[in-house]
């Protein structure tokens, strides 16, 4: 099961983010950083899931964009894995590459938030 | 589906122009929320975090005047949440809003209820307070004849409605739909779908996995419903064959289905095939995979890993630690008694490395549980190894692994295997190995560690030749010196000091750590000393209370304290004031100081519970002491570890379970037809590593050995252990320790009497008093007769009555204990009376129905030719019962028995809570029972009916 959903720049700060459990606010943005800090600890020799915690990350790197998605142990990982890419590909065709290639000066049109968010929905009902 | 997804999409933006015909993105932008898209330029402009804090505080509380202000309308309210939602995802606290949210769920027309909705389903979560305010709305609109309105009500329901309202989980109830959901994966995999549906020209491969999960949880021991979904895994296994990511992700979740579903030879054969692909694959991500898939499927089927064994071996010493990981993982589950060193060698070599406190955790619990449940198995492990082991996994993970670790270790020394030298070996090997580490100088070890090591060196330093208890204590000494040791391990080690004092010959260190500790500022440490103290000037005391290897024996213990009523009876008849509890006497002591009081009562004040007892006139009883005095007893084990500790080898409570557990572990059918064929692997492995061993490099031999050593008896009678290793482990441990936690709790050990006995008499901790009037005569003669007669523990309770007697000087105090209506009448039930009938005889008199309960000996009140009185007392969860059993002895007939309790009526006066003592009159025995929800019933009533009988 997904537990949350994570879009974390390389300087470490979280673009977007989306909690399938509650998660306390304060308590967020420890566990963003350390979930960062153990993604960009990683070289690509090594494999794209982390155990962190009772968490298994699972994280795919797009540019500067690091897309993190934690899972429960019964997650099939690279059912994810794959599952990060369709993402990105579908935002991808919706706002043609400006989103993966940078993220934060991009001109974010307010549907895009929103179809963000109807996508993180969709996501979560499929796997919740 | 993600196409789908894809659509529904497109659709949007145009959902939400609606009222803007040919509104493009960029029309939106200008108009639907133009505050939105400033917000969001001005954020991104921004080059600092602080700058970002200030503009979103600013639009905060422009958005809280917003949204309060009355005359904003829905509309405005939706563009509002939309900020909001966004603010709240930066990170920033938006809960102002969130019951705007719920109005705008509420109230608005289709598009503004979807925001609402959206915005509920963002910001509130299961256990948030405002859900409830969603609930009605929900459920009208789960009602509603628009669609969207239902699926809008579904969605959030899905996403932020607690499990519990949502029924479902069980899958017996579903085994019905499996044809369907067979039907739906065949048409899936088929190619049936749109080619919409598809990723990368895999048909919509995450709902195939999800089928196939569904699969498994319906074929899970279900061998008819198994046998419906051959054909289509058979298929998908097949279909998968496209070399993508994702259609590995299949296989790994179809290859998961195959091995949890009833087996089918061939399909399995399948399977073992697609996980050598994983497992051989060059990408990491896949060979991570397959690990995972041969830690799932090893349990079933260990000749995979002999299979797999070289590639194994190269991903234990995998640069990647999360690889390693993995496959310490794997071979935990595959460790028997052969492998065990290598294996536990390679995760302590792990353990080594990491940092991280999860993993230390994590590992060295799973350490743990091969150790034990190895040598717990009927293989005898090197006593050497499995102590240095377990040293290695105290120093290294000691003040973070899980309290079961060291307590179960500690049962394992106490109460051993079948052989009784090789036990006595561990043990000596164990305090030697202690008594080594504790000579290194500046070695710091975890607190855990230390306490092990005090109870081992306290409980079995007498199996050593050349060291003296002295020179035990005087290491123990120089640890409680240390200042960097916490005061529970000092309070361990005090206790294995105590233990040791009366085996040492000269006691010098002893009497300086008296002298040192019993002016310590720490309480509890001073408790202790004080305690040492007194059993120091008695050793025949000492000697009797702290046997040696008797750690495993089982103390009954009268938790009444029945034996002190006597004393506290004496105590009276002299003149004491009766025992007032500690509330009763501050409340005294403030109506007194205040004659007028202004503040209102606390709380404990006007319960109505209080009010009996501040009659002075209430009677009180002897043994309610007990009550109370066990109850200090057992806050005191908080810090007394040492004692809590000592009653978990108290075999009786937990020995029947345990023994129902490893007799089903060892009836685990025998596959002699697997093991033929496992031996067969293994020699044909071992001769084709012979042939290959000339070619091979010395490196590559290094790593064949440990591949032998690793798996080596992975055949035969080992796949038995195999078989869910880490499940049986760890309830067998849970299963353990909550008996312990029972069984603390009924039983109280000697020690704790102890120390209420002379330590909490001085400090008039008593909770018990007497019946006055009627103990003044004969008091002396009584009381010995019934500290000899009442209890269990004849030798303590005597020496408790020494210890009680030096004290009798001090003040006894009075609470009146039965104030309401403590005592009612049982009636026995009629099978009881049955039984009853039938014993005659006086031994086998206790009642069947109490015999499960701890009782009391059954003692003879009184006889004469014909008839004879017995009693016993039975302490019950909630109640103490007395039972008095009348006996005829002449074989004649009893016509009538007429049976008169005199001080019946007096208790009934005087404390209008014995409303009568029921007598159960069955033909040629009658049963007395009273019962008492105050757990301690009073000897007293005994007393006094034997005093009226005897008179009689």
């Amino acid at each position: 099961m997904i537990k949350f959903f994570l879009m974390v720049n390389k300087q470490g700060q979280t673009r977007l983010s989306k909690y399938y459990e509650h998660v306390d606010i304060n308590k967020r943005t420890l566990l963003e950083t350390e979930v960062i800090k153990s993604c960009l600890s990683r070289s690509n020799e090594q494999c794209s899931f982390i155990e962190y915690k009772d968490f298994k990350l699972i994280y795919r790197q797009y540019a500067a964009l690091f897309i993190v998605v934690g899972v429960n142990d019964t997650e099939n990982e690279m059912a994810i894995y794959e599952f990060i890419h369709n993402f990105v590909e579908v935002l991808d065709e919706y706002f043609s590459r400006v989103v993966i290639m940078n993220y934060r000066n991009v001109e974010m049109t307010p549907e895009s938030i929103i179809l963000l968010f109807f996508y993180l929905r969709l996501m979560g009902t499929k796997y919740n | 589906m993600s196409d789908i997804v894809e659509k529904t999409l497109t659709a949007l933006p145009g959902l939400f122009l609606q009222n803007q015909p040919g509104g493009g993105p960029a029309a939106a932008k200008s108009s639907f929320s133009s505050r939105l898209g400033s917000l969001v330029r001005g954020i991104t402009a921004l080059t600092s975090k602080h700058e970002e804090e200030k503009l979103i505080q600013q639009e905060l509380s422009s958005l809280k005047a917003t949204v309060s202000a009355p005359t904003t309308t829905l509309k405005m309210m939706k563009e509002c949440m939309v900020r909001l939602i966004y603010c709240e995802m930066l990170g920033y606290d938006a809960s102002f809003g969130y019951i705007h949210a719920i109005k705008l769920a509420q109230q608005g027309n289709l598009l503004e209820k979807r925001v609402g909705y959206l915005a509920v389903s963002l910001f509130l979560h299961e256990s948030h307070e405002l859900l409830l305010l969603l609930v009605n709305t929900v459920v009208k609109d789960l009602q509603s004849t628009n669609l969207v309105e239902v699926c809008m009500a579904l969605t959030v329901v899905s996403q932020i409605f607690p499990r519990e309202m949502i029924p479902a989980e069980n899958s017996s109830g579903y085994k019905d739909l499996t044809g369907s959901f067979i039907t739906i994966l065949k048409q899936v995999v088929g190619g049936k779908l749109p080619v919409d549906f598809n990723y990368h020209s895999v048909p919509a491969p995450w709902l195939q996995i999800q089928l196939l999960r569904i699969l498994r949880l319906l074929g899970k021991d279900d061998q008819r419903t198994s046998e419906l979904m051959y054909d289509v895994l058979d298929e998908s296994l097949r279909r998968a064959e496209l070399n993508h990511n994702v259609t590995y992700a299949i296989l790994f979740e179809c290859v998961h289905t195959i091995y949890s579903i009833y087996p089918k030879s061939e399909l399995l054969e399948k399977a073992a095939k697609c996980i050598g692909k994983f497992v051989l694959s060059p990408k990491i991500n896949l060979k991570y995979l397959g690990l995972k898939a041969l830690t799932y499927v090893i349990q079933q089927d260990p000749t995979l890993a002999l299979q797999h064994q070289m590639t194994i071996i190269e991903c234990l010493d995998h640069p990647d630690p999360i690889i390693k990981r993995e496959t310490l993982e794997l071979l935990y589950r595959i460790t028997n008694a052969q492998n065990i060193t290598v294996i536990v060698q390679k995760m302590l070599e792990y353990l080594h490395q990491s940092k991280e406190e999860y993993v230390i955790v994590n590992l060295v619990g799973k350490i743990a549980d091969v150790l034990v449940l190895n040598t717990v198995d009927t293989y005898a492990p090197d006593n050497a190894w499995f102590i240095q082991t377990m040293n290695a996994v105290f120093s290294v993970g000691g003040d973070v692994m899980h309290p079961d670790i060291p307590n179960n270790f500690l049962r394992l020394l106490a109460e051993g295997f079948d052989d009784e030298t090789e036990d006595q070996q561990l043990r000596l090997y164990a305090v030697q190995s202690y008594l080594t580490l504790l000579d290194v100088e500046n070695v710091f070890y975890p607190q855990r560690f230390l306490q092990v090591m005090s109870w081992v060196l306290g409980e079995y330093s007498y199996l050593l030749d050349k060291e003296t208890p002295e020179e035990v204590i005087t290491k123990l000494y120089k640890l409680l010196m240390n200042d960097s040791i916490s005061s529970e391990t000092k309070t361990w080690l005090i206790a294995a000091v105590t233990k040791l004092t009366p085996q040492a010959r000269s006691s010098n260190i002893v009497e300086r750590l008296i002298q040192e500790f019993t002016i310590s500022l720490d309480t509890c440490m001073r408790q202790h000393a004080f305690e040492l103290k007194h059993l120091h000037e008695n050793v025949e005391l000492m000697k009797n209370l702290l046997p040696v290897d008797k750690s495993c024996e089982d103390i009954v213990v009268d938790a009444s304290l029945s034996f002190l009523d006597g004393f506290v009876a004496e105590g009276l008849s002299q003149g004491a004031a009766p025992y007032k509890p500690h509330h009763q006497r501050q409340e005294e002591k403030l109506s007194q100081e205040k004659v007028l009081n202004f503040e209102p009562y606390g709380l404990s004040f006007s319960s109505p519970g209080f009010t009996g007892r501040q009659s002075p006139a209430g009677i009180s009883l002897g043994s309610d002491i007990s009550g109370n005095s066990a109850e200090t007893g057992l806050k005191e084990t908080n810090s007394l570890k040492l004692e809590g500790v000592k009653k978990l080898w108290g075999k009786e409570g937990y020995l029947p379970k345990k023994e129902s557990k490893t007799g089903d572990e060892s009836e685990t059918p025998p596959i002699p037809q697997e093991s033929t064929i496992m031996e067969n692997v293994d020699q044909a492995i071992t001769k084709k590593d012979q042939s290959q061993v000339l070619t091979q490099s010395k490196e590559e031999k290094e790593k064949q050995l440990l591949a032998s050593s690793l798996f080596v008896g992975l055949g035969s009678d080992n796949t038995i252990s195999l078989l869910g290793k880490a499940d049986t482990v760890s309830h067998k441990f849970r299963k353990k320790s909550k008996v312990k936690e029972t069984k603390s709790g009924e039983m109280t050990s000697i020690h704790n009497i102890t120390c209420s006995s002379f330590s909490s008499l001085s400090n008039v901790a008593y909770e018990g008093d007497y019946y006055l009037n009627t103990l003044q005569d004969r008091r002396d003669k009584e009381f010995k007769k019934f500290s000899l007669n009442s209890e269990l523990l004849d030798s303590e309770s005597l020496a408790e009555l020494h210890l009680v007697e030096k004290l009798s000087n001090c003040s006894l105090s009075t609470p009146s204990l039965f104030d309401d209506n403590n005592m009612e009448i049982f009636h026995p039930p009629q099978s009881t009376a049955a039984s009853v009938a039938k014993e005659i005889s006086l031994a086998s008199s206790l009642l069947e129905e109490t015999t499960e309960y701890i009782h009391s000996n059954l003692i003879e009140v009184c006889n004469n030719e014909t008839v004879s009185v017995s009693s016993y007392k039975i302490w019950k969860d909630d109640c103490l019962l007395m039972v008095w059993s009348v006996t005829n002895k002449s074989g004649l007939e009893l016509k009538s028995a007429n049976l008169e309790i005199f001080p019946a009526e007096n208790f009934k006066v005087r404390q209008g809570c014995l409303d009568g003592i029921h007598h159960f009159f069955h033909s040629d025995v009658l049963a007395l029972w009273f019962r008492s929800s105050c757990s301690t019933l009073p000897d007293y009533l005994l007393y006094q009916c034997q005093k009226v009988m005897e008179g009689s």
